[in-house]
């Protein structure tokens, strides 16, 4: 039987993965689909092309159909993310300027620890500080907002702009940044291109961050069911090979591809298995939990998550808080994550929801197979986000 | 009588956006803007507090506009893409001609019409255009390779130029494979192999 023909904007990203290895390893014939990936030049227009129907599905950051649904960023047609792609896996990177001022100051570049960091860029800031993040409405921009009203950067007067990923080493370079959050691999090409240094892993903010979604047209999520069963299975598959060791090296070679990054499968390789040069001078630093694809339950997609996304955009944007998490979490679909999940072997967690940041060890939860692990989700200040009582 | 409108353009390419610019003029009185560079790409735009911005659809640089939907200040116009709402089915005709429009909110739809009919219809054309070249150059690389390919097998084999031109069709036959990546394989081996 011919397959049918699905197409899926992405943007040329590591965490764009499950998409392309879905397509590339034959995790969409079984369900009798076949992937038409479609590169976008931005993420606007990658949103553009879901809402107006050019493509059935996209690669988009996390807080853009939430947005959308709160009426922020101008288009207004109702999208569901109905599986989260990928967690974690940006960076946070400086300027040669900052970099030299941080080690003028006894900065040892940790890669780890997020207070210590930002006590020590707030140091070396000499005047006001010009962030670069890829999207005003991205996991990026909210991870920097809350590390820098949570620490000694509070004080510091600081714009976020966006540069889109691939200009984003020559922003740096040319100083219209100081400073960067970026998605894998770009943060790596800056240090490669001798831009500047990489100081922290998003990850050193929130833990678990469900950083780019699975995202569909809430009408077509009704009226093309099967179709989208199929692909949900598809990349879901395709993220749990992606978690294996030796899938690595294969992965890292697709997605290097003049089709799809078009960059060194080295540069990609950081991402994948967390071992980065943070610096020109080649310093090396290990993260655990760096990227996830499927461990921890990464592709559920929690309403408490987006309850959380919503709770930062209202705060930002001065909406009420309660009507924005409610309209949230309705876009974070986990009724149909639970529908056409359950003919795999993906456990359920019993809630669908959960008090954000609670989590400090693997923890096992009830589910509905009884083996569940959760994976550490602590914010870097040690708070918790209990959506009731959030203000 | 009302005001003219002021519609900014992001465009790189001069000609393209002169082209623009004098299609836009026919089309009625109003004050057209270029913006060629990105950097501040934002904030440039802001400053000529634009009613229209036009962009290309596959202008990587567009995300920075999205900054322009988010009115931060009080005296900041909020300027939301124009495809919310009503003019949606404009909307859908944009962007299959590869053109993306902000507009500022409230601006009315029939003042809005004929700029965008006009810019549509330009940016229909360039895209055309931009295919053609792309195919074109395409075209011409595929063919120098396989003459190259062929005037290798001629050499190394002893074959005229038609049995040469075969060979390298009935090999890409057999392998399932377009004529011109098999000629590419061909000259880089035999570029290694030298």
């Amino acid at each position: 039987m011919k397959p049918v023909s699905l197409s899926v904007a992405y943007m040329p990203l590591v965490d764009a993965a499950p998409l392309i290895i879905a397509q590339e390893m034959g995790f969409a014939d079984p369900e009798g689909l076949s992937l038409d990936l479609i590169a976008a030049p931005s993420w606007s227009s990658a949103r553009d092309m879901l809402a107006f129907g050019r493509v059935d599905a996209a690669h988009l950051p996390s807080p853009v159909p939430i947005a959308m649904a709160l009426g922020l960023g101008g288009v207004a047609t109702p999208l569901s993310a109905v599986l989260v792609l990928s967690v974690n896996g940006n960076v946070i990177g400086v300027s040669r300027a900052l970099e030299s001022r941080l080690r003028d100051l006894g900065s040892d570049f940790d890669f780890a620890d997020a207070r210590k960091a930002a006590t020590a860029l707030a140091k070396a800031a000499t005047g006001p500080l010009v962030f670069g993040v890829p999207f005003p409405f991205s996991m990026h921009a909210e991870l920097l907002r809350y590390w820098f009203a949570r620490t000694d950067l509070a004080d510091r007067a600081i714009e976020i702009r966006t540069v889109p990923p691939p200009l984003m080493a020559r922003a740096l370079a040319d100083g219209e940044v100081d400073a960067f959050c970026v998605g894998e691999p770009w943060g790596s090409v800056a240090v490669d291109m001798g831009a500047g240094a990489l100081l922290l892993p998003g990850k050193a903010i929130w833990a678990f961050a469900p950083e780019k979604v699975l995202a569909v047209r809430t009408e077509w999520a009704e009226t093309e069911q099967r179709l989208l069963g199929g692909l949900m299975r598809s990349v879901w598959r395709a993220g749990r090979w992606l978690s294996q060791p030796g899938s690595r090296t294969i992965a890292a070679e697709i997605l290097s591809r003049p089709a799809y990054l078009d960059l060194p499968a080295e540069l990609i390789d950081r991402a994948l298995t967390g071992r980065f040069t943070i610096s020109g001078q080649a310093e090396q630093r290990a993260v655990g939990d760096f990227l996830h694809f499927h461990s921890g339950a990464a592709n559920f997609p929690w309403r408490s998550q987006a309850r959380w996304i919503a709770h930062r955009l209202s705060r930002q944007n001065g909406l009420d808080s309660a009507a924005a998490q409610d309209a949230a979490a309705a876009v974070f679909r986990t009724d149909l994550f639970r529908r056409h999940l359950a003919s795999t072997d993906a456990d359920m967690p019993g809630a669908s929801e959960k008090i954000e940041g609670a989590i400090r060890h693997p923890m096992a939860v009830a589910s509905q197979k009884g083996r569940l692990s959760l994976l550490p989700d602590a914010f870097f200040d040690g708070s918790n986000f209990d959506p009731k009582t959030a203000d | 009588m009302e005001s003219k409108l002021i519609i900014v353009v992001v465009e790189e390419d001069r000609g393209h956006a002169l082209g623009i610019v004098e299609a836009l003029k026919d089309s009625g009185e109003h004050e057209v803007h270029v913006i060629g560079a990105s950097t501040g790409l934002a904030r440039k735009i802001a400053a000529h507090a634009p009613d229209v911005v036009l962009i290309d659809v596959d202008n990587p640089t567009r995300d920075m506009l999205e900054e322009l939907t988010l009115a931060s200040g009080p005296l900041e116009r909020p300027v939301a893409m124009f495809v919310s709402g009503a003019a949606s089915g404009l909307a859908q005709a944009a962007i299959d001609a590869g053109l993306s429009a902000y507009v500022v909110d409230g601006l009315k739809p029939e003042r809005l019409r004929p700029v965008m009919d006009t810019a549509i219809a330009r940016f229909r054309m360039m895209r055309q255009m931009r295919t053609e070249l792309a195919e074109t150059r395409r075209a011409l690389e595929e063919r120098k390779v396989i003459d190259r390919a062929k005037g290798l097998l001629m050499k190394a084999r002893g074959i005229d130029e038609d049995a040469a031109y075969m060979l390298l069709r009935r090999t890409a036959m057999d392998q399932g494979r377009r004529l011109a990546d098999v000629a590419e394989a061909l000259v880089t081996a035999s570029g290694l192999l030298r």
